[in-house]
């Protein structure tokens, strides 16, 4: 008998872990998938949603089972099935529904406390190497990457040594955008006047999906870049062969203006203050649009603020 | 002369909005000519515009949830398409119109769908169920009722006239500041929310007043129907979150009339104190919506299982634990903000925490349904459709309460599955129950069920059809709100959505025949008994329609069921009893207080919109004095005479009476 119980507790996993499998199944396949992660942060954060799926699915599916079964019984058609008017109480299964929830929850709180302080993303990787210092910018609407150590940087394209952890400090110089890069892991808010940080590591070369996560205006669905990861002497002769103009307070005051479906492009010679002008707000922020119904000195909102 | 209001206004230049827009109008002019034309005005005006009747208002309500329900749904069709063939392209909206598309749906759908379906089931049954005669204040919820009116007709009114907010349904500074948003969309969006939260507020004091102080003689607080539990928890929720609301819209609207700098990219403005302010409102905002849901099933489940509801203190107990921990929840809107582990952990546990009372009223309900004689009712199958979907919906929420699963889900069409799954299967397949359930006692004729359940059977594969494709692309990083894309992975997944819509549509076209049918064979459909369903609380002693007084003798509460327990001692008895004793009634009169407080409020919201102030002076000395006129009117009450009461009540005294008692009509 002894040997029973954990064989049929095991038989009972692996069955919810295939029915997790099974509806999962057409998306695991895919690139891009947070299924799919090609880093530690990836990972981490994909088991976590894996553990607390199965961890529920053990409660879930038995409940949906049982209203099933329950609703068909007792149909009134059933003469079969006892009609107990009177049902109302039962102090055993009061206490069963109440601890059931519950004793979930704790499991549940458990992989919550342990996963919210692992996976901070502010909390650097354990890794030897150290990492590559990457400033995201968001402007409206393109992405602004600056490698300070290499006083290079790049719109619109992300591109990272494979196998060294990234360390982003993100900002925006306009509205609310999120940074995600669904392959890598984590994302988080680029905000105005605030620095956000990001601890990331790519293990895999390749080229992924960059896309801001948070809604910031018309120009929004194109908020896109191309992270590509190349291994790390292709990315050393990548930084030292950028070529392009100095990214300078002038270069920013362009940047500032709003654009859409900007084709990457990369700048040399960064001024090493210039991040921080503009996390501090001294810099002034993005510009805005000159449209919308009503606006001052606007005639015709919608064949406005297009891109060339 | 008018302010920022020019031709320009117009959008001449889009033809979507203008033919909607014109459409709209012209069927809205239609059946105004036909009302003139067949003589109903006068009708019109004095039993429903001005009424007072707490039945009347909800019956109002309802209908207005209904007409804002499709037009957000027209919404969701034009998202949906957009997105099935925006590949590689731009598909048919241009972002300024999609942008103003998926805002609009989201704040129709929650603010002027889904409130004021949820508050005008509670205004036609909570006083019902509590076996009184009206609400506390009358004329206050002909006021709310008017107000939330004129919220949907300003967002409505922005489709023609300007144009309505680009920023989503909650309008993110600085993005929704002037900088970024310098047309009136924003303005509209802030008028019509604040106007119709004033009426939100005013029921909430409305109804919290009433269950508090106006049950029937002997409903002590653990005899009241669950409803009515669930009823009172949503409006202390109103009392506690709506003035965060209003706040927080205050000082947006400070920024960007006047200058102020609390969410401005400069001089020291904060945009993560909205974010905060505006989820402590957004969060207990669903439970406002979905708690009287949960109470709506509750009757039906009992009523169909022919059961007292199983546990209900533990019931009783779990609501008002949802009700207190919703407020310390939410920060799992902005996990991704990066407020580090200790604070993300403690948002994260507190939210799954709410997954506690959420399971123990689905066991409840379970345990109610053990032991019954389960009766398939149409209300019956959309509670069933609610529990297994709900359960489900709920899972993915605490999914997206685990803070690193939030890392990879957070903004991502996998949330947006999730909310339309609760929302869907919650609240709006609660208020299908609940408009089909309470429709016989409303208009003395029960639905026809088989349109009812084909409207249930569309809507549940439509459900599914359309949003679990949404879960698996959100799965494949696809974010909300865009307006193309280019990944290829995605599209196969947004076409199926697609189709899933054209069930949906399939469903609510059930739904309207089913509406249209039952009033064609009204007749044949009739309740005389005002007890069509064999119900167990006291709505259902009274007649179908009530008369305006609800119950010509107050009834004497013995039991946590009052009615069922009144049924039995009568089956006991071999009849009800001897004919009581009537006296004349004194009723509130009508009242045109709402309707013209209404009419001001809309001309401040226009005016405020587009900067013409004297009209705004017009609107608020307009609406000042309807305030003194009522409240220096002389006669406040009619009397009913006592042989009227009798008269009215004495039909339904013989029609229960043929009637054998504890046999349903289905």
């Amino acid at each position: 008998m002894k040997s029973v119980g954990p064989m049929v507790r095991q038989a009972a996993l692996q069955a919810l872990l295939c029915l997790a499998a099974v509806m999962l199944a057409p998306s695991l396949a895919c690139a891009d998938s947070i299924l799919e992660p090609v880093g530690p942060v990836g990972r981490g954060d994909a088991i976590i949603l894996l553990d607390a799926v199965v961890i529920m699915l053990a409660i879930v599916v038995p409940t949906i089972m049982v209203t099933l079964a329950f609703a068909w019984w007792f149909r009134a058609s059933n003469t079969r099935a006892v009609y107990r008017p009177n049902f109302t109480y039962s102090g055993r299964i009061e206490l069963i529904v109440w601890s059931i929830p519950t004793l979930t929850i704790f499991l549940l709180g458990g992989v919550i406390w342990i996963g919210s302080h692992r996976l901070d993303p502010f909390e650097p990787l354990p890794s030897t190497a150290k990492p590559l210092e990457i400033d995201a910018v968001t402007f409206d609407w393109k992405w602004l990457f600056i490698y300070p150590e290499q006083r290079i940087a790049s719109v619109n394209r992300l591109v990272v040594p494979v196998g060294r952890p990234l360390h982003f400090r993100i900002t925006s110089a306009s509205v609310f955008n999120v940074f995600f890069v669904p392959s890598f892991g984590s994302m988080i808010y680029a905000m105005n006047g605030m620095v956000s940080q990001l601890n990331l590591q790519a293990d895999k070369p390749g080229k992924y999906l960059g896309l801001s996560a948070h809604f910031s205006g018309d120009g929004f669905s194109d908020m896109r870049f191309d992270p590509i990861a190349v291994p790390a002497a292709q990315f050393a002769d990548w930084a030292a062969g950028v070529k392009g103009a100095p990214l300078d307070r002038a270069a920013v005051g362009v940047l500032l203006k709003q654009s859409r479906a900007v084709a990457p492009y990369t700048y040399r010679g960064v001024d090493p203050a210039l991040f921080d002008a503009i996390a501090s707000q001294k810099l002034p922020p993005g510009e805005g649009p000159q449209s919308g119904r009503g606006a001052p000195g606007t005639q015709n909102a919608m064949s406005r603020g297009r891109a060339p | 002369m008018l302010g920022k209001l020019t031709w320009d206004a117009i959008p001449f230049d889009q033809p979507i909005p203008l033919i909607s827009g014109a459409v709209v109008i012209l069927a809205a002019l239609g059946v105004l000519v036909w009302v003139i034309a067949k003589g109903w005005l006068p009708y019109l005006w004095k039993e429903w515009i001005t009424s007072v009747d707490h039945k009347h208002i909800g019956i109002m309500y309802v209908l207005l949830g209904l007409l804002m329900l499709v037009r957000g749904f027209i919404d969701a069709i034009m998202m949906r398409a957009q997105q099935a063939l925006a590949f590689h392209a731009q598909g048919y909206l241009p972002p300024e119109h999609y942008d103003q598309v998926f805002s609009a749906h989201g704040t129709i759908m929650v603010l002027f769908a889904a409130m004021p379906l949820v508050i005008g089931i509670m205004n036609f049954v909570v006083p019902l169920q509590l076996g009184v005669r009206d609400v506390a204040f009358p004329t206050l919820n002909s006021v709310s009722f008017w107000l939330t009116a004129t919220g949907a007709l300003l967002v409505n009114m922005s489709l023609i006239v300007g144009e309505f907010a680009r920023t989503g349904w909650l309008p993110y500074p600085p993005l929704s500041e002037l900088r970024y948003s310098p047309g009136v969309g924003v303005d509209y969006y802030l008028w019509a929310v604040q106007i119709s939260g004033v009426g939100t507020l005013l029921t909430g004091i409305n109804f919290v007043t009433t269950i508090l102080e106006m049950r029937a003689p002997g409903m002590t607080y653990f005899r009241m129907p669950m409803f009515c539990w669930t009823a009172l928890a949503s409006c202390l929720l109103i009392l506690a979150a709506f003035p965060v609301l209003t706040a927080t819209l205050a000082m947006l609207t400070l920024d960007r009339y006047l200058g102020f700098h609390f969410f401005t990219n400069e001089a020291g403005g904060n945009a993560m104190m909205f974010m905060n302010l505006i989820w402590a409102w957004g969060h207990p905002e669903v439970y406002i919506l979905v708690l009287p849901a949960f109470g709506i099933y509750s009757e039906v489940i009992s009523t169909f299982s022919g059961k007292p509801l199983f546990g209900y203190r533990s019931m009783v107990a779990a609501t008002l634990f949802i009700c207190i921990v919703s407020f310390c929840v939410w920060l799992h809107h902005f996990f991704t903000m990066g407020a580090g582990g200790d604070v993300n952990a403690v948002f994260g546990i507190a939210t799954s925490i709410i997954a506690v009372g959420t399971g123990v009223k689905m066991y409840n309900w379970l345990f109610t349904m053990y032991g019954g004689r389960i009766r398939f009712t149409t209300p019956m199958l959309w509670s069933l459709g609610f529990m297994t979907t709900f359960i489900t919906g709920g899972m993915t929420g605490v999914l997206l309460a685990v803070p690193p699963a939030d890392f990879l889900l957070h903004n991502s069409m996998f949330l947006v599955a999730h909310f339309h799954h609760v929302i869907v299967g919650g609240v709006v397949f609660a208020v299908l129950a609940g408009i089909t359930y309470w429709w016989p006692k409303a208009f003395g004729y029960r639905l026809e069920e088989f349109w009812g359940k084909a409207a249930f059977w569309f809507a549940l594969a439509g459900f599914y059809v359309t949003f679990v494709p949404l879960y698996v692309v959100g799965i494949l990083g696809m974010t909300r709100r865009l307006q193309h894309y280019d990944v290829a992975e995605w599209r196969p997944w947004l076409m199926i959505s697609a189709a899933g819509i054209l069930v949906l549509i399939a469903g609510a076209i059930c739904q309207m025949v089913q509406l249209s049918v039952s009033f064609l064979r009204r007749n044949e459909l009739r309740d005389t008994t005002g007890d069509p369903w064999d119900g167990r609380s006291l709505e259902w002693a009274t007649a179908s329609p009530p008369p305006v007084f609800n119950f010509a003798v107050l009834p004497q509460v013995q039991d946590a069921e009052a009615f069922w327990d009144v049924k039995r001692r009568a089956r006991e008895m071999h009849g009800s009893g001897s004919e009581p004793h009537y006296e004349a009634l004194e009723m509130p009169r009508n009242s045109s207080t709402g309707f013209v407080c209404a009419f001001f409020a809309t001309i401040i919201g226009f005016a405020l919109v587009w900067h013409i102030w004297w009209l705004m002076i017009v609107g608020l000395v307009g609406a000042y004095a309807t305030f003194v006129v009522f409240a220096w009117r002389d006669v406040p009450e009619y009397v009913i005479p006592a042989e009227e009461v009798a008269r009215l009540d004495r039909a339904n005294r013989i029609a229960r009476q043929e009637a054998p008692y504890g046999a349903s009509a289905i």
